[in-house]
């Protein structure tokens, strides 16, 4: 019998590792990760979870990024992702083997099943971590760092192995730590691009174990039909690997040709970078989707971030303000986006940036 | 035939936000605003309205008293009923209570065949993006989330479902539910025979009592007693320290230029 409130029958923690064509996604590295850093603080096992068709040559990598075991569940109706096959072979897993902790990447695919999941397995879910915790002496910490709470002075138990998930909400104006203490498993998706890769580790994606799932699937499970699956054969904007990203805002509005071949220009004088956007530029057609930086975009942290006329919304501040080094340059000198750069410009991108191009260049 | 759209009041975070002391955001010092996704989700609705005339629009919403005024905008956009969920046996609840409600709400009205539920992708203040399969889940209805283009065909859906890299096509039966996201369509505005007629459309405001037949709604599995999650904790991040401020001449702009160099940043 399968009771979702019977703590002490849970253990080990799972991470959802997405492939997609027989490719796993790097947010699947990320977690499986950090997952390591969650089992070694419960003392107990990672499991990666490879669902697909024919995917179990997969398995090795998930070992070499920290994984002891890997579940493999394999048929043709999971070649293609569906919420229903794979909500049901996920909860039936979970129902099976009683995993203590499950993470999925914040992915497209991952904010479409994780909920699901949650909703049938009736327990919590966090959406879009940025931060997971077990060990209470490492999230008070983690406090000590990244808040203004007077740690020491309020009591904590010190004992408690729940998970600790932490994540931004209102646009990242706030920071909320979620607990889910009652029932199991303890579910969270994660943002992709803010958990560290750890190195590949050989000898552990060697020593990988693989246990193939049976679990009945059949056609009738499944309401919707995939019709096709295209990929658009556009630029791929990678603001998650990048090292430099000058983004522009609302600023290059009077002539955005120009704001963004400047924005170009100066990736280019930094060595190479990728041009993003704030929600504004994005709204008004100006760039795509993929280059917009913030809570609904992509959170980045490259080396250098220069933000061009933008103003600095929180929805924008909370996808860019851990990078290493923030220029920001804009008209208004009260724009809010001069509160999170090491260094701010007031002035107009149009004469600053080509300022900015001919001192790197002579630095070089 | 009916299409239900499920929306939220939300606080207008684009702009400066309101903090009390102790780091939490002041609701009552800023604007709210209905949820940007949602208004593509009413859009959805009404422009498949608009090429079948005799579906129905019930928008609904669970919140505060206050709701009202969003739904009444609603109406004006061209909604045919309206439904507000409100009580405090629903207060303090999280995602999972919340589609708990919402799915009960929706079992009263009564769902069949030809249905469509719309959900915006995801809310502003949240940014969870999980009422909306959690409802559909809780339905035992089909769900296609990030709906980028719908066409409708009898009892049959075509939506365009993006992804990060592409899409894909996926037909799905109704009723069902799907969650919509800006590139979907552009939201209409009010107009005028709206506006001065919408309190002439239905209202109804669902509390526990409407509700608590319903399988769905029990005091365990709805407010803050049905949630799985509790905030454990809230913080503000801290702000930055000061950086420089760079004068916006070829002076001040070699200088800092010249100090990222030293630093090896570039």
């Amino acid at each position: 019998m399968y009771d979702y409130t019977d703590i002490s029958a849970f253990h080990g923690v799972w991470v959802f590792c997405e492939q997609r064509d027989g490719v796993l996604n790097t947010t699947s590295f990320e977690l499986l990760s950090e997952g390591r850093k969650l089992a070694d603080d419960l003392h107990t096992e990672l499991c990666g979870l490879l669902i697909g068709d024919k995917v179990e040559d997969l398995s090795a990598q998930l070992g070499g990024y920290g994984a002891d075991k890997v579940y493999v569940i394999e048929s043709p109706l999971l070649k293609t992702y569906t919420t229903d096959a794979y909500t049901k072979v996920i909860c039936d897993a979970v129902k099976e083997k009683k995993p203590e902790i499950v993470l999925i990447g914040a992915t497209n695919i991952g904010r479409d099943l994780g909920p699901r999941c949650a909703a049938r397995l009736h327990t919590g879910l966090t959406a879009d971590a940025t931060h997971l915790d077990i060990d209470t002496a490492k999230y008070l910490d983690f406090l000590r760092e990244t808040s203004t709470i007077d740690v020491d002075s309020m009591k904590w138990d010190m004992e408690d192995k729940g998970l600790k998930m932490t994540r931004p909400a209102f646009g990242g104006h706030l920071m909320a730590t979620i607990i889910c203490p009652r029932f199991r498993p303890q579910m969270s998706t994660v943002r992709p691009g803010v958990m560290k890769c750890a190195e590949f580790d050989d000898i552990k994606a060697k020593a990988v174990k693989v246990e193939k799932l049976n679990l009945g699937l059949t056609e009738d499970d499944i309401k919707t039909k995939v019709l096709k699956v295209v990929k658009e054969t556009k630029e791929i904007v990678d603001l998650l690997g990048a090292e430099v990203i000058v983004s522009v805002g609302q600023g290059i509005s009077k002539d955005p040709e120009k704001g963004i071949a400047l924005a170009k220009e100066l990736c280019d004088a930094l060595g190479g970078g990728v041009v993003g956007a704030s929600r504004a530029v994005v709204d008004a057609g100006i760039l795509s989707s993929d280059h917009q930086v913030g809570q609904t975009g992509k959170t980045v942290r490259p080396r250098i971030y220069v933000a061009l006329g933008i103003s600095g919304a929180i929805q924008h501040k909370a996808g860019m303000q851990d990078s290493e080094y923030i220029i920001a340059v804009n008209k208004q000198e009260g724009a809010p986006i001069f509160e999170v750069a090491d260094y701010s410009i007031v002035g107009d991108l149009y004469t600053v940036v080509p300022m900015m191009i001919d001192a790197i260049k002579s630095v070089k | 035939m009916k299409y239900i759209v499920c929306v939220k009041q939300v606080p207008d975070t684009s702009g400066k936000v309101a903090v009390k002391e102790d780091g939490t955001m002041d609701r009552s010092k800023m604007a709210t605003i209905i949820n940007p996704d949602d208004l593509n989700a009413v859009e959805a609705a009404l422009s498949l309205k608009d090429k079948n005339p005799d579906a129905k629009v019930v928008v609904v919403s669970m919140g505060p008293p206050p709701a009202a005024g969003m739904l009444h905008e609603i109406l004006a956009m061209g909604a045919d009923e309206a439904v507000l969920v409100s009580g405090r046996e629903f207060g303090g609840s999280d995602t999972f209570a919340t589609s708990q409600i919402l799915a009960g709400a929706i079992s009263h009205m009564g769902i069949e065949d030809g249905d469509v539920i719309f959900c915006g992708r995801q809310a502003i203040d949240g940014d969870t993006a999980q009422v909306g399969p959690q409802i559909a889940e809780k339905l035992g209805i089909p769900q296609v989330s990030y709906a980028a283009d719908i066409e409708q065909n009898g009892n049959i859906l075509k939506v365009k479902r993006a992804l990060e890299d592409g899409y894909m096509s996926i037909e799905v039966n109704t009723p069902c539910l799907i969650t919509c996201i800006k590139e979907l369509n552009t939201p209409r505005y009010m107009t005028v025979n709206g506006i001065l007629e919408f309190d002439k459309k239905p209202y109804t405001v669902y509390d526990f009592e409407t509700l608590k037949d319903e399988p769905l709604i029990e005091l365990d599995t709805i407010g803050l007693k049905g949630s799985p999650t509790n905030v454990y904790k809230s913080f503000s991040p801290p702000v930055k320290g000061a950086g420089k401020m760079i004068e916006a001449n070829e002076e001040g702009i070699s200088a800092m230029v010249k100090e990222l160099a030293e630093k090896h940043i570039i």
